[in-house]
């Protein structure tokens, strides 16, 4: 056991975690004081008296008020992001090459984790579960999304993209388009022929719903509930934990150096003795298992899913991977969080701040005006190193 | 072994008299099965097919630009006024291949994804919605509130304007998205563009408000159609309406021309699409396709020719889209959505990328298992449904198979299979690029040796 414990690099662990909670906190901070300043800004003008006749409230006041809500919103959206980008960068680091379908793993980790606890909410185990138990259940869910999903990534790389290796760049991709596509109607076909109906709902157990209340800030007549729900502390601390393995497995094991090898140099890393197709597939498995259990906290977060679920936090995910600097993992972790806080705090805001112009139906495309300004003025991602322009 | 064979049996037929007697042959039992039978899915493929007899059996080339004129412009509008159904199809296929031709110049010549060439199509098509409808009127008005009544803006004579217009508009669109994004490698432009694709259609979707542009979710209609020469239908029964059967009506007309407008578009289509490949541009296409950083080296200016190639498929998709809203006189954001683009792409893929017989073949295929295919595969299963048949063996009665079992929504599942099939077997298409051909058949000799 105490050789074990030398064992563990606690570097590696430590400093995943520093750097989660200074971009969690650097960007809420960041973006808080924009939209406040902003709403400073623009309160005695007809943005704000619009407001006033509205809901007769300032423009400053309603923004302070909603901000602890959107900053937590916006934290575990971002996880999730973060959680699928990692998929997203592992793979092109390795390969170089778009997993197109990587959103549609994320899809059926989501769908299995759900069933599971669809049958077991029809089986009654759910209602009779203790608190403990429902802790229990949810974590076995989110396991069993997480080995469909990552066995379904290894499955695909090896019928798809695996023969397709050494083709020009674009076959691969088409590939993985055709798989996304056909993946997005399996799911369809085996949920509509099993339960007759594709749109599943999360069941509602243990105190997922509930909320914590840590007390209210009186400010002039409304006040501000400080609080956070359950889910969302569920959805943040699984992801970090997962985000924490990874990073320890590509920075301070046999195996993540191995990756790291084959990311570097394909051949020369064949020629040192490494399996480069094994690690290939444990690349893909590593990046399914992220997005599975991405999968189920995404469900868990916005109870709805259907087989499309996939595709726009799958977008999303690579922009963030782009943002953050393509093929680099802190990178992923970053754009991540930063994605998933600004679409939140965009979604939030911009229907006040245009007068209803233009609101949270614009979310959706927010991610993608990120995406291709990145790519413009800094292609190579926030702190990645140049790949945009590579051949 | 097949293949072979096959190879054979077409070669000992593809001399002398046979081509012109096969191609006469097959067209006729095309024709007189369609004529005779009035929906039948095999009859109709025997019709259209016959295109392809045309296109593969070598003849004198006069006799085949006849063959195919009477074909086109005189078999098909008088089968497809006897049976609209038909004409309807066709019309489909040629307004996919006209996309799939336009979406084969960007990622078959200059070799650059694009994942939202339907942008351009909704760019095209709500050009003409919103100029030849009312929506202008209604600006003002939030959607489903505008009062009735309402004059058209502009006169349907304005509609051949506007097919040049959106050639100008959707390449400028065109040059606007490509300018800053074309500098990017090949797969970050493929998410770009799919990025672009999405753009346009949330904003179709959305664009309600301020101002109603697009009238939202519910889309614009009724959109105004062209004005028809008058003495058409007059002229068209007199000489075919004891071959139909009945009396053509003006809809029926409408439908014939829209037919001949999109068949025209092709034409126009191919034409420049072969003349510009044989060109310097096009050599210049296949030099930044191959490799770009020897493309560069040989003095080609890389950005410019990736915008003419992105400006051209661009501005043949608005064409086209300002005569899908003029024919369906409704459009809406549905009609623009990823999987269309998609589709398109499978076509290109599918008929061979860079191939222009490949682009009109893929479409016609994609659209006919679209349309015919899977459509009779629903209509079998639901028959089957209603009957008391059991599949033997493991006896289970088709009755309680589920009815969300329907192949016509299945497409998502055709065109993942089309596209990852084609990449793993037969990348180069059914009909590959000559120029392609030519090089993978000098690397076997070397092989062999």
């Amino acid at each position: 056991m105490n050789r074990f414990l030398q064992s563990i690099n606690a570097r590696e662990l430590i400093r995943p975690l520093g750097q989660m909670v200074v971009f969690s906190l650097g960007s809420a901070i960041v973006l808080s004081s924009i939209v406040l300043t902003l709403a400073l800004g623009l309160d005695q003008t007809a943005v704000g008296l619009a407001l006033q006749d509205k809901y007769n409230v300032s423009l400053y006041t309603y923004t302070l008020v909603n901000l602890p809500q959107v900053v937590i919103d916006g934290l575990t959206i971002g996880f999730v992001y973060a959680a699928i980008a990692l998929g997203y960068t592992m793979v092109y680091g390795v390969l170089e090459f778009i997993n197109f379908a990587h959103s549609e793993i994320f899809a059926v980790g989501a769908f299995v984790g759900v069933e599971i606890l669809i049958a077991l909410d029809h089986s009654g185990l759910l209602r009779s579960a203790s608190l403990g138990m429902s802790y229990v259940l949810l974590t076995f869910a989110i396991i069993s999304g997480m080995v469909a999903a990552g066995a379904l990534a290894v499955t695909v790389e090896r019928v798809a993209y695996r023969p397709l290796r050494g083709a020009s760049r674009l076959v691969p991709l088409i590939s993985a388009i055709g798989v996304s596509f056909l993946l997005q109607d399996l799911i369809r076909l085996v949920e509509g022929l099993t339960t007759g109906d594709f749109n599943r709902i999360f069941p509602s157990f243990g105190n997922f719903d509930q909320r914590l209340n840590f007390g209210k800030l009186a400010l002039g007549e409304t006040t501000i509930n400080l609080g956070i729900s359950i889910k969302s502390i569920i959805v943040i601390v699984a992801a970090m934990l997962m985000l924490m393995g990874l990073n320890y497995l590509v920075n301070a094991t046999r195996i993540g150096k191995a990756i790291r090898a084959v990311a570097q140099d394909r051949p020369t890393a064949s020629l040192m003795g490494i399996n480069v197709n094994r690690i290939i597939s444990i690349t893909f498995l590593v990046g399914g298992l992220l997005g599975g259990a991405a999968g189920v906290l995404y469900a868990l977060k916005f109870t709805r899913i259907d087989p499309f679920v996939g595709f726009f936090p799958g977008l999303k995910a690579f922009a963030a991977a782009v943002l953050g600097g393509i093929g680099n993992l802190t990178g992923a972790l970053l754009g991540g969080i930063v994605l998933g806080m600004l679409e939140t705090f965009a979604g939030s805001y911009m229907g006040v701040f245009t007068m209803g112009a233009a609101g949270s139906e614009y979310k959706d495309i927010f991610a993608f005006s990120i995406l291709i300004l990145v790519l413009i003025f800094r292609p190579q991602g926030l702190m990645g190193e140049n790949v945009g322009q590579k051949a | 072994m097949i293949t072979t064979g096959f190879r054979q049996l077409f070669d000992r037929f593809n001399h002398g008299l046979w081509p012109c007697a096969i191609i006469i042959g097959h067209t006729l039992l095309g024709t007189f099965l369609v004529y005779s039978t009035p929906r039948s899915s095999l009859a109709f493929l025997a019709l259209v097919s016959s295109f392809f007899s045309l296109y593969y059996f070598k003849a004198d080339t006069r006799f085949k630009i006849v063959a195919g004129v009477l074909l086109a412009l005189v078999v098909i509008p008088v089968v497809g006024v006897r049976n609209i159904f038909y004409l309807e199809v066709i019309f489909q296929i040629c307004v996919f291949a006209a996309l799939a031709l336009g979406l084969n110049i960007v990622v078959g010549f200059a070799g650059l994804l694009d994942l939202g060439y339907v942008a351009f199509y909704a760019v095209g098509a709500y050009l003409w919605a919103f100029f030849g409808s009312q929506q202008f009127y209604v600006l003002h008005f939030a959607p489903g509130t505008q009062p009735s009544n309402l004059p058209f803006l502009l006169p349907g004579d304005a509609f051949y304007l506007f097919m040049f217009l959106a050639i100008i508009v959707a390449a400028i669109t065109g040059v606007f998205l490509g300018l800053p994004v074309l500098r990017l490698r090949g797969d970050y432009l493929a998410i770009v563009t799919l990025g672009f694709g999405e753009v346009i259609r949330v904003l179709a979707n959305n664009l309600d408000k301020p101002l109603n542009f697009t009238n939202g979710p519910q889309g614009i209609t009724p959109i105004q159609r062209p004005t028809m020469p008058e003495p058409l239908v007059d002229s068209f029964n007199n000489v075919f309406g004891s071959l139909i059967g009945h009396q053509a009506s003006i809809a029926d007309m409408y439908n014939v021309m829209f037919y001949f407008l999109a068949l025209a578009m092709i034409i126009v289509i191919i034409f420049v699409t072969r003349r510009i490949d044989d060109s310097k541009i096009g050599r210049a296409w296949t030099a930044v396709r191959e490799d770009e950083t020897a493309a560069i080296a040989m003095g080609i200016p890389l950005v410019r020719m990736k915008l003419a190639a992105f400006a051209m498929g661009a501005s043949f998709a608005g064409v086209m889209g300002v005569l899908l809203a003029a024919s369906r006189t409704f459009i809406s954001p549905e009609s623009f959505s990823f999987m269309q683009s998609i589709g398109v792409l499978t076509m290109v893929i599918l008929g061979g990328s860079g191939s222009i017989p490949g682009a009109i073949l893929g479409a016609a295929t994609v659209t006919l298992l679209n349309l015919q295919i899977l459509q009779g595969f629903s209509l079998y299963l639901s028959e089957l449904r209603q009957s008391d048949a059991v599949i033997p063996l493991i006896n289970f009665a088709w009755r309680d198979l589920s009815t969300q079992l329907d192949p016509a929504k299945y497409q998502r599942l055709l065109f993942g299979l089309i596209l990852i099939l084609m990449m793993i077997f037969r990348p180069g298409g059914l009909i590959p690029a000559k120029r392609r051909k030519r090089r993978l058949a000098g690397e076997e000799a070397v092989t062999e040796q």
